[in-house]
């Protein structure tokens, strides 16, 4: 009496499979196939483990980012403000650090603040972060002001903030052991910076896709009113994933300030904008309630990979921003057939 | 006389110089599906939405299996028993049948994963089979997104999930107002299967020979008034549009 049932399972399957992987896994495809050319034309420097290393701590801090970022898209919002908030968070966290270890004066070289003060500066950045997500989602979701202009808003805030506190000067005194042991450092041959990611990522990719706060961010940036009359409290929701971008931000501070030995106050206006587009990249739908971890870190990784390939090849850099740009369109462009199609299902 | 499952007496409903509802009246007895129908503007939308819990009359009782209740919000109908389907249906539509299903109501699996908030797919899943199997939903895949559905079956999700958590009434509205023939069928026998199962249904119509067909009884609006309250066995067309365009409340009592 209702859909035509006896229809060939395995070959709706097949089909299925095959959808899903020229849609969804597109890119990782294209991820696999930048690495294959690069590594066939210069498997020497392309492949040494020096500069495997050094792509994936580029990596790093923006996977952090971006991780943040894909649950804000999901939930079917933006959040601009996550480069400004790192140099907040990593401003009052050195400041602090800086004032502990009790080397005020000085705003050169490193201190010798212990452990105890490190760990007092990493807390301060995640709080310091996680206070702007709050208002972010706070203003969003109970003022009900769109994503786009609150988080435009506290991005100039933040960064506005960081410049006061610091004069506009960048914070050149940093712990030594956190830019020895965590910047520089690594364990079992893996940089530590990269373990750090790699934990953000797993951590965040679990809550997101296994549990049952995950699934209700996706409700909420599939469909807020269908999600509000389930009765999923859509609000502490939209209010929690903001946090938890200004979160990850605090943390990717912290791992800023531990690389550079210095914050890096003009060094992150583009973060939100590369964050975005890698989380679109990965498949993340802009529209919300779509969209993966995994995604995004092959989205991180597509125009790192990029532009070392063309300094290793020996094409201008510059050609890795005009190739990006294109991909961005593509992926999004991809993003749109796909919905369509699926649609007329 | 057995207890009204839902009752709504006397309802008035103004807004502004618009008297939308003046003297509703409007009963679900156990295991009947109840058509509601009315020309536009006869103050369906505004009974609806009082009885799912969305609006509050401005006087009038609501009882609920003979218990009077005041609802503040669809949320405290859904816990009295009584889901309504708007005709939005409120699903994700990014979101697989399962997940809509539980929308809100997740399950988590036993002992400290599940404290963790860790998701039990597997159990949301079979139950969910369990449940379209029993309404006689059958959906190409339990994978795919609400949205590549037709809109039929994205009806038929909507109307499973409501009967899932509803213990007593569905209230359907509008149900088949953008789906082709066979769909609107499906959908119809799905509105049967759900009262079979112990769960009455409120359906809201505009398709009079519909109504006659899967309705036990047929409750017509006219001007905000209860004007007839019909067998549908009984009943023909003619019947029908006669009180809708010209039935009097008195005729009723």
């Amino acid at each position: 009496m209702t859909t035509t049932t006896a229809e060939a399972p395995t070959r709706r399957d097949t089909g299925d499979l095959l959808f899903r992987t020229l849609t969804g896994g597109w890119i990782f495809l294209l991820l696999i196939v930048l690495l294959s050319i690069f590594l066939v034309l210069r498997p020497e420097q392309f492949g040494s483990a020096y500069n495997v290393q050094q792509l994936t701590i580029n990596a790093a801090i923006f996977l952090v980012l971006a991780v943040g970022q894909t649950y804000v898209i999901i939930s079917a919002g933006i959040d601009l403000s996550v480069g400004s908030v790192l140099v907040f968070s990593s401003v009052v966290s050195s400041k602090l650090m800086l004032y502990l270890a009790g080397d005020g004066g000085t705003s050169f070289g490193t201190t010798d603040a212990g452990w105890g003060i490190i760990l007092v500066g990493v807390a301060a950045a995640v709080l310091a972060g996680m206070a702007w997500g709050l208002l972010n989602g706070f203003l969003i979701a109970v003022a009900r002001i769109p994503a786009l202009i609150v988080t435009l808003g506290t991005m100039g805030m933040a960064l506005g903030g960081a410049q006061i506190l610091s004069d506009g000067v960048d914070v050149r005194a940093m712990p030594e052991r956190l830019v020895n042991d965590i910047g520089a450092g690594s364990i079992a041959g893996i940089p530590v910076l990269v373990l750090i990611a790699a934990l953000c990522v797993v951590v965040a990719g679990i809550v997101l896709h296994k549990t049952r706060y995950g699934l209700q961010v996706f409700a909420v940036g599939s469909h807020i009113e269908a999600a509000r009359r389930s009765g999923i409290a859509v609000n502490r929701r939209l209010i929690s994933v903001y946090a938890l971008s200004g979160a990850m931000a605090g943390i990717a501070a912290v791992m800023a300030n531990a690389r550079f030995g210095t914050t890096t106050i003009n060094g992150h206006v583009m973060d939100n904008l590369t964050t975005i587009s890698a989380v679109v990249l990965g498949g993340t739908s802009l529209f919300g309630g779509a969209g993966s971890v995994f995604g995004t870190v092959v989205g991180v990784f597509i125009p790192i990979i990029l532009l070392n390939g063309f300094v290793i090849m020996g094409i201008p850099p510059f050609w890795q921003t005009v190739a990006m740009g294109a991909v961005l369109i593509l992926a999004v462009w991809v993003d749109q057939l796909k919905r369509r199609l699926r649609k007329r299902g | 006389m057995t207890t009204p499952l839902l009752e709504a007496t006397d309802i008035h409903r103004t807004f502004g110089h618009v008297q939308a509802l003046r003297g509703a009246n409007f009963s679900v007895m156990p295991n009947e599906i109840v058509a509601l129908i009315g020309d536009n503007g006869a103050g369906k939308s505004t009974l609806v939405k009082i009885l799912s819990g969305a609006d509050r009359p401005d006087t009038g009782s609501i009882r609920v299996a003979g218990e009077t209740m005041h609802f503040g919000s669809p949320y405290d109908a859904q816990q009295a028993g009584i889901a309504t389907v708007f005709q939005d249906l409120a699903l994700a539509p990014d979101l697989p049948p399962a997940e809509n299903l539980f929308l809100g109501r997740e399950l988590v699996r036993p002992g400290f994963a599940g404290r963790l908030g860790f998701l039990d797919r597997r159990a949301m899943r079979e139950r969910a089979a369990e449940q379209f199997q029993r309404l006689g939903v059958h959906l190409k895949s339990d994978r795919v997104a609400i949205e590549t559905l037709s809109g039929g079956q994205r009806q038929s999700v909507a109307i499973a999930r409501a009967a899932m958590w509803a213990q007593r009434v569905i209230i359907l509205d509008e149900p088949t107002a953008a789906l082709g023939v066979v769909q609107t069928q499906r959908v119809l026998d799905l509105a049967k299967r759900v009262r079979d199962q112990g769960i009455s249904v409120v359906l809201i119509s505009h398709n009079m020979p519909q109504v006659l067909d899967v309705a036990d009884r047929v409750q017509v609006l006219r001007l905000g008034q209860t004007v007839a309250n019909l067998d549908a066995s009984s009943a023909s067309v003619d019947d029908l549009v006669r009180e809708m365009t010209s039935g009097t409340a008195e005729e009723a009592a």
